[in-house]
């Protein structure tokens, strides 16, 4: 049996890699994909903590970040689209149009 | 799950982690997520959540690697990060960043387990969480389904056409 630590761990790892894809890349897709892998690695801690204390909680909680993630994910590429089909081109560094 | 069989799946976790934020082709990316997603139900099945992997499987690995698939078919000629990065100094600052994250948080986790278990009754799965669901989480359960329903229409308003 694994301990929850090695679990929480690699979720940090994973967490980790995940800031930093959204700050070394340009793609805004990419940037997407990051976060998603930031909301998995919070995700599955969440999972081990609920197995640490012997409570589904943490697993009702995952069950609503998944839901949002998805609302989020929809949402997100559709304005994605929009801005490309606005722009034609699609690097985050040329998206300042909101920086005073 | 044993620890042989944690490693070579926490491996290719971070593997293919790594893969998604260094391969600059999108599609290269997104099947690097899928895997990676992937191995998290994997985890998700070797922690008792059977109801979590299967859904990781059915709205990740499905749905949103689609998603994500699609919108990279439609954004092809937007291949932006073949040209050198101007700002590439600034863009370095995110190694030593990510490492000062990476340190706090496994300091947090070291921390966080030096004290007692709990009490580790094992869950008995998919019944738990769907009396936890449709009884103290009912109300949250069902906002869901509006949230659901308000990014749908926000996603077709966002991407249709504007006519004239």
């Amino acid at each position: 049996m694994v301990p929850e630590a090695w679990y929480l761990g690699l979720s940090a790892v994973l967490f980790a890699i995940g800031v930093v894809g959204v700050i070394v890349r340009r793609d805004p897709l990419i940037i997407f994909m990051s976060i998603e892998l930031m909301l998995n690695a919070a995700n599955l801690a969440f999972v081990a903590f609920s197995h640490r204390l012997g409570s589904t909680e943490g697993q009702a909680v995952v069950f609503f970040v998944m839901a949002v993630a998805a609302a989020e994910v929809a949402v997100g590429l559709a304005i994605i689209v929009a801005i490309f089909r606005l722009r034609r081109r699609l690097s985050v560094d040329d998206l300042s149009l909101m920086r005073w | 799950m044993g620890t042989a069989t944690f490693v070579i799946l926490a491996v290719i976790a971070v593997g293919s982690a790594l893969g998604l934020i260094l391969r600059r082709n999108p599609i290269h990316a997104a099947l690097f997520l899928a895997v990676n997603l992937g191995t998290i139900a994997a985890f998700y099945l070797a922690l008792g959540a059977e109801f979590l992997a299967i859904a990781q499987l059915a709205v990740y690995a499905g749905a949103i690697i689609v998603l994500f698939l699609f919108a990279i078919f439609v954004l092809i000629p937007a291949r932006e990060e073949t040209t050198p990065d101007p700002r590439r100094p600034y863009r370095i600052l995110a190694l030593p960043i990510g490492a000062v994250l990476l340190a706090v948080l496994v300091a947090v986790v070291a921390m966080g387990m030096r004290g007692p278990a709990g009490a580790r009754t094992a869950p008995d799965g998919v019944q738990a969480i769907a009396r936890l669901l449709f009884t103290d989480y009912l109300f949250p359960f069902e906002v869901t389904s509006v949230l659901l329903l308000a990014a749908m229409v926000g996603a077709l308003l966002m991407s249709r056409r504007r006519e004239g």
